[in-house]
């Protein structure tokens, strides 16, 4: 079997991407406290593992708790607003207006309510990834075909039909595509307020490496995000192309 | 079977409001092939949905079956220009949509799926679709979704089969081919039609009666009973009387433009 350079496109971008921050921190012989090489990195990756690790699965599952919570309500009031335009019209602005708030802005509230720990992070976490998968489920139920809902509604279907047969399955790629974004940024969210103000998590980690000087461990913490992060996608991104191959379909279809 | 008494139709527009039709007044037969020719932007379309209750007319009546239409008529099929087929769903399953939906049907579905779809692979069958029940409609030409656009609106035995410029966006040799299916449904299950089109040879064609629709505000300027033998072949298109009716309409329509 022969792979492509495509297929390998991503190894070779990211592994180039090390050795020229490795070259460029030896060249310029770069203080190890303003950018750590890869290789120191790694080098603190591997001595800390075990309080990466840990806070990592802290970062985890108050991201996905968190993420879990906008889902749920997300899609709800997604139905609810797609359902009628009053309500479309009525809520937009708000929901704009909430969206637009940055939620760094939130955490101290947020920390004030419940105090130090998990609660803040998992209500950010929520709090960011909510807006988008709102949104697109409302623009996948309010964007239907006028002439398919003709259609239905001369067979004598209800509202409640028309959403069942179509709304619903027709806001599939939109929920997903959302879901992708929102995870990533449900998982900012976590970070941010671990930052701000917790006792565990990979956030609290960088706070307290960076108080130490220990910028090899600032940075390993930054890696171990990336690298959730990258994971979290791609999950839902796998799931996304199981759910809804159909929307997937522009590259294999016949065409005419 | 299909009654429109002096019906208006007004609705606000982004300039004022827009008359789509003024004093219209159709009378349809059960079981008749009626065609409604015009020129663009005429009302047709409105006129396809005072029909089916979709709209309600400013002023005048609208009767089905004697009955006066005051909300959506139910069981009525519909195909468009866009075939509108679900991407999620096989073409099977797109065409049992309706009886998803249509009382009788709707309560026995779960419980009589196997013989619903027995019945959705015979009519898939008479539109030469039956090897393809199992795709998805992005895997099909235009023609062919079209075919399977028209199985779903039938597949619930409407009495009444509204076409709105359904075979506009093919090319011509599919369209001839798609006339013949429509001929052949029409002739085995007797449903009444009503086709808006601009396409005056396909009127000539299908229909019974052809209706002309002036400009807007559109209404009905001239009705024409085609006496053409059944059943009808496509020869039929190539005859001196053929093109002679055609040739008439093409000129009411050009009269009816200028008076615009």
């Amino acid at each position: 079997m022969k792979y492509s350079l495509e297929e390998f496109a991503p190894v070779y971008f990211t592994v180039g991407l090390f050795v020229i921050w490795e070259a460029a921190c030896r060249l310029f012989n770069i203080d190890t406290f303003i950018l750590p090489a890869p290789t120191e990195i790694f080098a603190a990756m591997v001595k800390y593992w075990w309080p990466l690790l840990k806070n990592s699965f802290v970062t985890l599952w108050t991201t996905l708790a968190g993420f879990a919570i906008a889902v749920v309500f997300g899609i709800a009031l997604g139905v609810v607003v797609g359902w009628s335009r009053t309500i479309y019209r009525g809520l937009y602005p708000v929901m704009i207006g909430f969206n637009s708030v940055p939620k760094v802005a939130v955490v101290p509230i947020l920390i004030m309510w419940f105090g130090i720990g998990e609660i803040p992070a998992i209500l950010t976490a929520f709090l960011i990834s909510f807006f988008p998968i709102v949104v697109n489920v409302a623009t996948g139920l309010a964007t239907t075909e006028p002439e398919l809902e003709d259609v239905l509604r001369a067979l004598g279907a209800s509202k409640l039909d028309i959403m069942r047969k179509v709304g619903i399955p027709r806001t599939g790629p939109y929920l997903f595509g959302a879901l992708k974004v929102g995870i990533t940024l449900a998982f900012v969210g976590a970070v941010v307020s671990e930052t701000i103000g917790a006792n565990a998590g990979v956030g609290h980690l960088m706070v307290q490496a960076g108080s130490n000087f220990q910028m090899p461990l600032v940075f390993a913490g930054l890696l171990a995000l990336a690298i959730e992060g990258i994971l979290m996608y791609a999950i839902f991104a796998a799931f996304e192309r199981r759910m809804v191959a159909w929307a997937f379909r522009s590259s294999q279809s016949a065409g005419g | 079977m299909i009654v429109l008494d002096n019906v208006t139709l007004t609705y606000p527009g982004r300039t004022g409001p827009v008359t789509a039709l003024a004093g219209t007044t159709l009378h349809v037969r059960r079981g008749e092939f009626a065609a409604v020719v015009g020129p663009s932007g005429c009302g047709k379309s409105t006129l396809m949905k005072l029909v089916t209750g979709l709209i309600r007319p400013t002023s005048g009546t609208v009767a089905v079956d004697g009955k006066p239409v005051t909300g959506p008529v139910k069981m009525a099929g519909m195909a468009f220009q866009n075939a509108n087929l679900l991407p999620w769903r096989t073409v099977l399953a797109n065409v049992m949509l309706p009886l998803e939906i249509v009382p009788p049907y709707r309560g026995r579905f779960s419980r009589d799926k196997a013989a619903f779809q027995d019945k959705a692979m015979a009519l898939l069958n008479v539109v030469g679709l039956s090897a393809f029940a199992d795709r998805f409609p992005w895997e099909m030409s235009g023609g062919m979704q079209q075919r399977a656009s028209l199985c779903r609106a039938l597949i619930h035995e409407p009495a009444l089969l509204m076409l709105d410029e359904p075979f506009a966006a093919l090319d011509a040799f599919t369209r001839e081919e798609l006339w013949c299916v429509l001929r052949d449904l029409w002739q085995k299950l007797g449903f009444t039609v009503i086709l808006v089109t601009h396409d005056l040879r396909e009127a000539g064609f299908l229909a019974d009666t052809i209706h002309v629709m002036s400009a807007r505000p559109g209404r009905i300027v001239e009705t024409r009973t085609v006496d053409f033998p059944r059943p009808r072949d496509l020869d039929v298109c190539y005859t001196p009387d053929f093109t002679q009716l055609v040739h008439e309409l093409r000129s009411k329509i050009a009269e009816v433009r200028q008076a615009a």
